[in-house]
């Protein structure tokens, strides 16, 4: 039973680590159809930069803050300057941007810091939180962090109207401009808030996982899986779906696979969706009348 | 009366292929102007010139501002408010953050707030359906919104893309006496293409007749209803 536990919070852990990431996906496709490949190394190249903040002697939460601000002016500065010049360029030359952003961040990292594997600090106390070995104050941190990073934006998207102007122009661009609402602008705000999304979710996990210039390629194809799962119009089940999979990843492959194969699973999981429920489990179908 | 809208020698292209030629087209100050013609006319495409959503040169003045080469956003935000073809709802969205939208936008909340309570008054049926997601109102609920929801932006000139397309004789009749009401107590200019050409006449001032992307007569609203040879030819009544 212990061992259950155990493996049950481990699993949400983890899970919270993939909702951040699917979260950023799903933020840049519902206004844009893209899928941003490059979400992961951006995550990882935003924890570098934390990382060599709090070497130059930054306290942890202020190289926390600082790079969650980076990376948000990061990613407004990606889509104004690289994405927005290709608005009405065809799908597959996206497609090709997006991996040459991926091994671009992927090759500057290793450029700049080396590939040799770090170590990144936790804010979190090594301790147990009931002294019974079930629950670790970081495991505790992290979903609490992640959770609280949700709150604030799910306030921030139902009832200010900077985020009901986001979701009206991801919903109908045309529309959109007739109300005023600079369309493009919105974009860049979404690519910003996915890479502070992915800064939140690179930092958490690199105490975990190490830090290396390839932590994220994993973890992306994780939190894509999670997005799948939830429905990848959808940010709550994007969300509920990352959670889902951290849980399933660590019960399978602890009783039934084994940890080698886990990668494998998430990827049987993303299969699995899009054959059988492509809008997955919340894929909320809009109503409509016709 | 002065004029408040003008385009002088507007053209427009949808890529290589023209779709206006030459226009030129006022709206007056607090005036009703109805742009009728068959399909394919350019009608649409007007209106889309003139809210920069089209390809197209040519002057525009827009209340004494040359407006020929801002963009969308802005012309929106300088009172050019547009209820667009097929209504344009954001489905996803409440009625009522379908109407608070404007908010992003505006400065004045207090009275956005008192704009917001006027569409209710003027709609009784969205006050109804507040909460209600906006892509389940019916054809003509929705048009409704759609009007809504130009008028949270304060217009000066609405432009309005065949406001009774689809709805029944009822609705439309309803939804053209909000129009009127509009026009007479607040004094929004409109421009309004219609295929109801009976409809539109009764509301309008000013006419224009086009055909293939030109102008082939235009004039006072009455001229074209007593003249059966015209409307014959081009309204098809």
């Amino acid at each position: 039973m212990d061992f259950f536990v155990q493996q049950l919070v481990a699993g949400l852990t983890s899970g919270a680590i993939y909702a951040c990431v699917a979260l950023g996906l799903v933020m840049i496709f519902v206004s844009t159809d893209h899928i941003n490949f490059a979400q992961g190394e951006m995550a990882m190249f935003a924890t570098y930069l934390a990382w060599a903040m709090i070497n130059a002697g930054f306290e942890y939460w202020i190289a926390f803050g600082l790079t969650i601000l980076i990376s948000f002016a990061g990613g407004l500065f990606i889509q104004r300057v690289i994405l927005k010049p290709l608005e009405t360029a065809p799908v597959l030359s996206l497609v090709v941007c997006f991996i040459a952003l991926l091994s671009i961040f992927n090759a500057l990292a290793g450029m700049i810091w080396s590939y040799t594997i770090k170590q990144f600090p936790t804010p979190f106390p090594a301790r147990d939180l009931f002294g019974n070995g079930l629950v670790s104050v970081q495991q505790i941190g992290i979903v609490g962090v992640t959770l609280l990073m949700l709150g604030i934006l799910t306030v921030f998207f139902r009832y200010t109207t900077l985020g009901l102007a986001m979701r009206a122009a991801a919903q109908n661009a045309t529309s959109a401009r007739m109300m005023g609402i600079r369309v493009s602008w919105m974009l860049a705000l979404g690519w910003g808030l996915a890479a502070a999304i992915g800064a939140v979710a690179g930092m958490l996990v690199a105490p975990i996982v190490f830090l290396d210039p390839n932590m994220m390629t994993g973890i992306l194809v994780y939190g894509f899986a999670g997005a799948l799962v939830g429905g990848i119009g959808n940010p709550l089940g994007a969300v509920v779906g990352g959670f889902i999979v951290g849980v399933l990843e660590n019960l399978v492959g602890s009783y039934i696979i084994g940890n080698e194969l886990k990668l494998t699973f998430a990827l049987a999981i993303v299969i699995g969706v899009l054959l059988i429920k492509p809008a997955g489990l919340f894929g909320r179908v809009v109503v409509r009348r016709v | 009366m002065a004029a408040l809208l003008e385009i002088r020698g507007v053209s427009a292209w949808y890529g290589p292929i023209r779709a206006l030629y030459d226009l030129d087209l006022a709206v007056e100050e607090g005036g009703v102007t109805a742009l009728l013609g068959a399909n394919g006319a350019g009608k649409t495409t007007t209106l889309r010139a003139i809210i920069n959503m089209v390809r197209r040169n040519g002057t525009m003045v827009l209340g004494g501002a040359d407006i020929s080469r801002a963009g969308t956003e802005d012309i929106v935000r300088r009172g050019v408010a547009q209820v667009p073809e097929g209504r344009g709802t954001f489905t996803g969205l409440t009625v009522e953050e379908n109407l608070k939208l404007a908010f992003h936008t505006r400065k004045d909340r207090a009275a956005a707030l008192r704009d917001m309570e006027m569409v209710y008054d003027l709609f009784p049926r969205l006050r109804e359906r507040v909460r209600q997601q906006a892509g389940t109102l019916s054809g003509g609920e929705q048009q409704m919104l759609a009007v809504g929801r130009a008028l949270m932006l304060a217009p000066r000139l609405m432009l309005l893309d065949e406001p009774s397309f689809g709805l029944a004789p009822l609705i439309v009749r309803e939804i053209f006496q909000v129009l009127r009401r509009i026009n007479a107590e607040q004094q929004v200019a409109m421009l309004i293409v219609e295929q109801n050409a009976a409809m539109a006449l009764e509301l309008a001032d000013t006419v224009y007749l086009l055909e293939t992307g030109r102008v082939v007569t235009s004039g006072p609203a009455e001229l074209v209803r007593n003249d059966e040879a015209l409307r014959k030819a081009y309204l098809g009544y």
